[in-house]
């Protein structure tokens, strides 16, 4: 791994000026993925072809505009890793035969929500990352099916209030944890980031795109009308969401899991859930005292094991 | 130009060596697995420039398959019966992509039951899908069409992916002798894969399979496809016309056995109409006129070429090796469509289902069918669709279900003693 990606970017002043993702896009105002995508794109840049899964983005390339300077192709919400699998063997043939030159070659980058990313296309990713398959994944995970109006996925997390889990316990389940699902294919790099952590992002992302083979990204995507908070809110929840210690911000690279930003003096991860309406019931008509300290205990349990 | 005995998946593979796929993506399932180890022998051995990949599903290999294509370099696949219905989504998905490739379905019965030997519902679930369906009756056939599909696919008035069927086992297995093109002739024929407009390249980006808003635009897209399967009927004759030339072998998108002055024609697709030969051959000899015709293009249908060829025949028996559950047999509704309304077109048309999961359909069941056909020709009325089975047959199922039962009755009693 060379110095110079994750010096390039040393301070906030150094992140590209230039944005390259074009603007107008149906995305939900405030929405975290967009955030996140903008941030990532201007890193990866135009010389990409974006392989999509069925998920909010889609709607980013509806007949005919595209906010993207760079390619795009749809394919179904199982199996965006297999139809990256199809682009990069492809051009791997075409540069073999010399049939295009090296100008020609992209970045093949993988973009699918979590509703894909944790649960039906964990089969294709999976296989994608046997196979060495040299690609970009970015998962903007909202933590639920957020475009067919926020039902509970394998990403949401304990309690959370969705379309599909309005009692008073919110979602009985756990999220899903994809970090370490996917580290254990053991792939060329793995890695959590969010909008809200420009920086963080950006040296990730730098870094993923020197290495080769799969290399992960999950983004965390706080989403306003999912989650049900202001969407002026949004950059806010995110940079609480780093501080109470909920979203981990780390990279595996190398057998190794470092973490890139740990929270030291943590916030109670309240903090970040009583801004949230989908978290509402926690605290109003009166206090959940148990299901507030069982989800402190789980993130405190968490980076108790983290040196 | 040499022969050799080549089952049917080795007249698959060769068809793909042929026509120098560049890109396999594969995934094993009975009995088309003999294809890709064919290939995958064969790149090994440094007998064939070409990658294959196995996905991990047949829904990530049609993915791959069409992602590819899309990408710019010519792609052969193969499936078979679950697999294809696995992968489903995406054959319609990557069809309205309009990267040409081509698939081998090798076709197999679906579950439930679930079995191995072959009948077309695995393939008709694919009918309207986008892809070209061209079906096979010979080894011989299984080459020669893969050859062709290349043509019609990349071709720039269809440029849609193509499906060449053949029958599990029957063809799949069964050894014949093939006349294979030698690979100058066979690269001289099926050309260069030109991707067209349908490529991705840095240097000119390119947004495909976006979504739509509204209704119009999207019929838009779909007339387009369709309109384009249309084209490939003219298409498909030229190409025929272009290989029976160079190789001696004619292919019409409707195979004709004797039916010129038929009075009773059989009309099915795949293998089993080679069983139908044999019985017309026997009933002329006993001095009956009966013909049989064969699609070999079912997508698109050739509609005009069937209204053709059965004017002024008498009576038609239909054979579907397929059920649609609650319908009947599909080759009969799509052929009574094409010939409604039509003027000189046989008023007598009789519907049979016979073949599902491989079950033989004998000489003498052919002689019944065309027996029938001439009873309803002179007296009326039409019977209703027949579902073909013997009294042998409900014999030895009702040996299973007797069987079946007496087991049954053996766990119960234990069960009443516990």
């Amino acid at each position: 791994m060379s110095e110079t990606s994750v010096t390039l970017y040393r301070r906030m002043k150094d992140l590209p000026s230039t944005h390259l993702l074009g603007s107008g896009t149906p995305m939900c105002s405030g929405c975290g993925g967009l955030e996140a995508l903008h941030e990532i794109y201007d890193v990866i840049g135009e010389k990409s072809v974006f392989v999509n899964a069925a998920g909010c983005m889609t709607l980013l390339s509806v007949y005919p505009f595209t906010p993207f300077r760079g390619s795009w192709l749809y394919t179904a919400m199982a199996s965006a890793p297999a139809g990256a699998q199809g682009v990069r063997d492809a051009l791997d043939i075409l540069l073999e035969k010399k049939r295009i030159t090296q100008e020609e070659d992209m970045e093949v980058v993988v973009l699918t929500g979590d509703g894909a990313a944790y649960g039906m296309g964990l089969s294709a990713t999976s296989g994608a990352m046997e196979r060495d398959l040299d690609f970009l994944y970015i998962c903007y995970d909202n933590e639920g099916y957020g475009n067919t109006g926020q039902q509970y996925s394998g990403a949401t997390p304990h309690a959370a209030k969705t379309a599909t889990s309005k009692g008073p316990r919110g979602f009985t389940g756990f999220k899903k944890d994809l970090f370490s699902i996917w580290a254990a294919h053991k792939p060329a790099y793995v890695a959590t980031v969010i909008g809200s952590e420009p920086l963080d992002l950006a040296r990730k992302i730098a870094k993923a795109k020197q290495l080769k083979g799969p290399r992960m990204i999950i983004a965390l995507a706080p989403c306003p009308p999912g989650w049900d908070f202001d969407p002026q809110d949004s950059i806010d929840i995110g940079k609480l969401a780093v501080k109470t210690g909920v979203w981990p911000l780390k990279e595996y690279v190398d057998g190794e899991v470092v973490h890139t930003k740990v929270p030291h003096q943590r916030q109670p991860a309240e903090d970040y859930l009583k801004c949230q309406g989908r978290f509402k019931h926690l605290f109003e008509p009166k206090r959940n005292e148990s299901l507030l300290k069982e989800i402190q205990d789980k993130v405190d349990r968490y980076w108790d094991g983290i040196k | 130009m040499t022969r050799r005995l080549l089952t049917g998946n080795g007249a698959a593979a060769w068809g793909a060596r042929l026509a120098a796929a560049n890109y396999i993506p594969a995934f094993p399932i009975t009995p088309q697995t003999e294809i890709i180890e064919t290939l995958a022998n064969w790149i090994d051995n440094g007998e064939m420039d070409a990658r294959l990949v196995t996905l991990e599903s047949e829904h990530s290999m049609i993915t791959s398959a069409g992602a590819a294509a899309a990408t710019g370099v010519r792609v052969f696949s193969a499936t078979s019966s679950q697999g294809l219905l696995y992968g489903m989504e995406m054959i319609y998905t990557v069809a309205g992509w309009r990267a040409p490739f081509v698939l081998i379905n090798v076709s197999r019965g679906l579950a439930s039951p679930i079995t191995l030997e072959p009948d077309h519902n695995d393939i008709l679930a694919a009918r309207d899908s986008g892809f070209l369906q061209i079906h096979c009756a010979t080894c011989q056939e299984v080459l020669d069409s893969t050859l062709m599909a290349y043509r019609l696919a990349e071709d720039p008035r269809v440029r849609l992916p193509v499906i060449v069927n053949q029958d599990g086992f029957y063809l799949s297995f069964t050894r014949e002798p093939v006349d294979l093109p030698d690979t100058e002739t066979a690269r001289q024929f099926v050309g260069d894969y030109d991707p067209q407009n349908i490529r991705l390249r840095a240097s000119s980006p390119l947004s495909q399979a976006v979504a739509v808003l509204g209704g119009a635009p999207y019929s838009y897209f779909r007339y387009e496809t369709h309109l384009a399967s249309l084209n490939s009927l003219a298409v498909y004759d030229e190409i025929a016309a272009e290989f029976a030339a160079r190789f001696g072998r004619t292919h019409a998108a409707i195979e004709d056995y004797r039916s010129d002055d038929a009075d009773i024609v059989f009309v099915m697709m795949g293998s089993f109409a080679t069983k139908a030969k044999e019985a017309v051959d026997r009933l002329r000899e006993a001095g009956q006129r009966v013909g049989l015709l064969r699609p070999r293009l079912l997508r698109p249908f050739p509609a005009e070429l069937f209204q053709t060829l059965l004017r002024d025949k008498k009576g038609i028996a239909v054979i579907d090796q397929n059920l649609s559950m609650g319908l009947g047999g599909v080759l009969y509704t799509e052929l009574a469509s094409a010939l409604y309304g039509q003027a000189q077109v046989p008023e007598v048309m009789l519907s049979f289902i016979g073949g599902l999961g491989g079950r033989d359909i004998s000489t003498e069941e052919f002689f019944e069918m065309a027996r029938q056909t001439y009873a309803a020709v002179k007296h009326g009325p039409v019977p209703p669709p027949r579902l073909l089975y013997t009294e042998a047959e409900l014999r030895e199922m009702r040996k299973l279900q007797a069987v079946a039962h007496v087991e049954r009755e053996e766990l119960n009693k234990g069960e009443r003693h516990e």
